[in-house]
């Protein structure tokens, strides 16, 4: 008991030196790297409150694609970081930012310990009703269920910042291709990697998928592993982005919300309401939602990843 | 007080449907714009848009049908473990008003944002037509939703939506623009949901009406009003907080404009109004409000003089902008006299929502026209608008009856908003926001003035427009305008549609 004190103690500690030094460092790679190390650290921080399915996301979003993306962002900005830095506010609004950001988070310290204890929880009503979604983990059925509008505004959430992305493309290169075109030595580590990983990630996205319907996991975790693997083949060389002005494409990333939407309104007849599902049908409509959305997820996250295009469609 | 109507279980109303039909419209549009692509995504609005507004005049109609709020469980699940969507007389008018503002912006734009032949897709008309239906669904998200964890959802929609609207020109400084009110979107929605969290950590429920029953005076909620509050503000560019939204306009199409000015402020604010009146009424402090309509008067004076100081037409809409938006967070501390005094505070609530409608569809109608001068002369300086009014009559008309709802003369829909603002601040005895509505008033008036009188200046020589503007857009622009100046009328309707489904408190055993 003591010594998952000591563990939690040191947790918490390095959690915050990490986030002190990830917003203090100058060196933007590096606070690249620190943001990384943070999101694994929360990851690490949501098991021990055994939080396992935030704990998977949390790693793969926060520790995996973000950071990606963020040491991406440094690489390329390195050309501008001087000027940038030399464009940084003074000593005074740097400290002034610092005593605002330290007081709200000492305020909301404060209040979060006098929350009531016990907190007020929905957890028995879930588990009441969790048999009428023939599911197992409450996460889910939560997620695809109780709260599915929430997951169905979400899924639309990540379409519009892939739209947001996109509008940032040059009109030349509309339609063409996102990203640089990658070559590394196909005999390298890289691409030896990027052979050997894909066939184990799909396999475990699929029974990370599966499993989320009992166990923690679901699409969001899959769809990520999923994403992680196409962006390890891309910038292997392997494979290319593929255009974006390509209508299969376009009907893979909208492929989660439309059957979820086909499935939601399916409800109404047969359900009584707007993402109702019928009785006996629950577990099946909701895999069916998962496994669509994880695709749809996988590709819209790689694309946000990758960003707007660079390039022209040379066929 | 109002905890045990709030207690009994909710179903779902007659015309519950629309409610859904009306938030999922959009997206549905949204995606079929994605997949089918091209010249697609403008068909694909200007089908979705008037069906839209067909669904929102029907969910007006039931609800002054029936004089209660419709409701839809989804799922069939009742909160706190589900979640509905409610709509009340404040939700139905938000979502007419935006539908018809969306139906004008969307038959202005129709030339502008067209697929040059022998292209099959282009950047530009179909990321706006794509992001006119994307800020749709996130505003009827926004006005329909009854959960803090949704709303925040419909936030986050909102601001991914309207910030490429800002950067639809290429150039560096409409995406620096974007990049500010990006910022301002994602530090609004982090506090706002630190807000939410604290919430459900104190209740154990996100639903809006449970919530109403169970907050307390104590430190988790002040601390979620507080941080809620200043999310919001910042997403609706209220003074101090309003840095964003000036360059955001500078470089923006003028449909873009429109559609930010009108509509995108208005969903965070309406949060706001949710927020103040219906999660916490029990809880805001006159204090509070009295601090929250400071920073409004702030910004009317503010914005105001700023406007004045302007070259640019277009920048000078801006900022009279950041003025208006100064006008609505006058309602606060009146709506809490009022029921500080045991009166209804429905002239303070029907007066900002009012205001809000008008704002909106004034403001759309005026960023619109000045995108019509500035194609016709190829230049917005306010200096040498000279000859305008010869050449774009119908547009000038439409900027003076804009800027008439604006400053409220009568009938105008300003008008009567700010008579009941006025109202209720002399019943309450707030005289000093009756000082800052009628300096305000003057100095909107001075540059809505100078703008006119500049136009309607004659020149001999007669200047070449650059480009000429088919009437039935600048039919469009006066056809908003007036819709604005005649919204006044609103008084003689037999019912305040506002006021459909908000607690009526202390109404009964008064004269």
């Amino acid at each position: 008991m003591n010594l998952a004190l000591l563990f939690d103690g040191m947790l918490v500690v390095l959690i915050l030196a990490v986030a002190v030094w990830t917003v203090t460092v100058r060196d933007s790679f590096a606070a690249g790297i620190g943001y990384a190390v943070y999101g694994l650290l929360l990851a690490l921080a949501w098991v021990r409150l055994a939080a396992v399915d935030a704990a998977l996301t949390e790693a793969a979003i926060g520790g995996g694609l973000t950071s990606v993306l963020m040491i991406r962002a440094t690489v390329r900005l390195r050309a501008g970081e001087a000027a940038a830095r030399a464009a940084t506010p003074g000593p005074l609004p740097r400290l002034l930012a610092a005593l605002l950001g330290g007081s709200v988070a000492a305020g909301l310290a404060l209040v979060v310990l006098a929350l009531p204890d016990p907190a007020p929880t929905l957890a028995p009503q879930v588990a009441e009703h969790i048999a009428t979604t023939g599911l197992g983990n409450a996460v889910t059925a939560v997620l695809l269920s109780f709260r599915a509008i929430d997951t169905l505004l979400e899924a639309v959430v990540l379409i519009y910042a892939l739209i947001a992305v996109w509008t940032l493309t040059p009109d030349r290169f509309w339609g063409g291709r996102p990203g640089p075109k990658y070559e590394t030595d196909p005999n390298g580590m890289l691409a030896y990697l990027a052979r050997l990983l894909p066939p184990i990630g799909i396999v475990v996205a699929v029974y990370v998928l599966w499993v989320g319907a009992d166990l923690p996991g679901g699409k969001f975790q899959a769809g990520t592993l999923l994403a992680a693997m196409w962006l390890l083949a891309i910038m292997a060389g392997l494979t290319e982005a593929p255009p974006i002005s390509r209508r299969w494409l376009r009907g893979v990333l909208v492929a989660g919300t439309v059957v979820f939407l086909a499935i939601g309104f399916a409800g109404v007849p047969l359900a009584g309401a707007f993402l109702a599902y019928p009785e006996g049908f629950a577990k099946p409509l909701i895999v069916a939602i998962e496994a669509a959305s994880m695709l749809s997820i996988a590709f819209t996250l790689a694309l946000l990843v990758l960003g707007p295009p660079e390039r022209r469609d040379q066929a | 007080m109002n905890a045990l109507p709030a207690m009994l279980p909710e179903t779902t109303t007659a015309g519950g449907f629309l409610l859904v039909l009306t938030l999922i419209l959009p997206f549905v549009g949204v995606l079929a714009a994605l997949t089918l692509g091209g010249r697609h995504a403008r068909r694909v609005a200007m089908l979705a848009i008037p069906l839209g507004l067909v669904l929102s005049l029907a969910i007006v109609v039931e609800a002054v049908q029936t004089e209660r709020t419709l409701v839809y469980l989804l799922g069939g699940w009742a909160p706190p473990l589900g979640i509905v969507l409610r709509a009340d007389g404040l939700s139905a008018v938000m979502l007419l008003t935006t539908a018809v503002i969306l139906l004008a912006v969307a038959l202005f734009a129709h030339a502008d944002f067209d697929t040059p032949p022998g292209t099959r897709e282009a950047r530009r008309p179909f990321m706006f037509w794509t992001l006119l239906l994307a800020m749709w669904g996130s505003l009827n998200a926004v006005f329909l939703a009854g959960d803090l964890f949704t709303l925040y959802v419909a936030l986050e929609l909102l601001g991914f939506a309207g910030v490429p609207l800002v950067c639809l020109d290429e150039r560096a400084e409409t995406l620096q623009a974007a990049l500010r009110y990006l910022l301002f979107a994602l530090l609004g929605s982090v506090l706002y949901m630190l807000g939410a969290v604290l919430l459900y950590g104190a209740y154990g429920t996100l639903d809006i009406a449970l919530l109403a029953g169970l907050v307390r005076p104590e430190p988790a909620a002040f601390a979620a009003a507080a941080l809620m509050t200043v999310g919001l503000l910042a997403k609706t560019a209220l003074f101090p907080l309003h840095l964003w939204l000036p360059p955001a306009h500078a470089g923006a199409p003028a449909a873009a404009s429109a559609v930010l000015s009108a509509l995108a402020v208005k969903g965070s604010f309406f949060l706001v109004i949710r927020l103040w009146l219906d999660v916490m009424p029990g809880i805001i402090t006159p204090a509070a409000g009295q601090l929250l309509a400071a920073f409004g008067a702030a910004a009317i004076l503010v914005g105001n003089v700023v406007a004045l100081r302007q070259k640019r037409l277009k920048m000078l809409i801006a900022y009279s902008t950041v003025a208006q938006i100064g006008y609505l967070f006058l309602m606060f501390p009146l709506a809490a006299g009022l029921s500080a005094m045991q009166l209804p505070n429905d002239p303070a609530v029907t007066g900002g929502l009012l205001q809000a409608v008008s704002h909106a569809t004034a403001k759309a109608a005026m960023f619109m026209g000045a995108g019509l001068i500035y194609a016709t002369l190829g230049h917005d300086r306010i200096a040498d608008l000279a000859g305008v009014g010869r050449q774009l009559p119908m547009t000038l008309l439409a900027f003076a009856l804009g800027g008439s709802a604006l400053v409220g003369l009568p009938p105008a829909g300003g008008f009567l908003a700010k008579w009941l603002l006025l109202s209720a601040a002399l019943t309450t005895g707030q005289w000093w926001w009756v000082v800052v509505m009628v300096v305000g008033g003057l100095l909107t008036s001075a540059y809505v003035f100078i703008v006119v009188m500049r136009a309607l200046v004659t020149v001999d020589a007669g200047n070449t427009p650059k480009m000429v503007v088919p009437r039935h857009r600048e039919a469009v622009v006066l056809a908003l305008a007036s819709l604005s100046f005649l919204l006044g009328l609103a008084a003689l309707l037999p019912v305040d549609i506002v006021q459909i489904g908000r607690p009526q408190p202390f109404a009964a055993g008064l004269p």
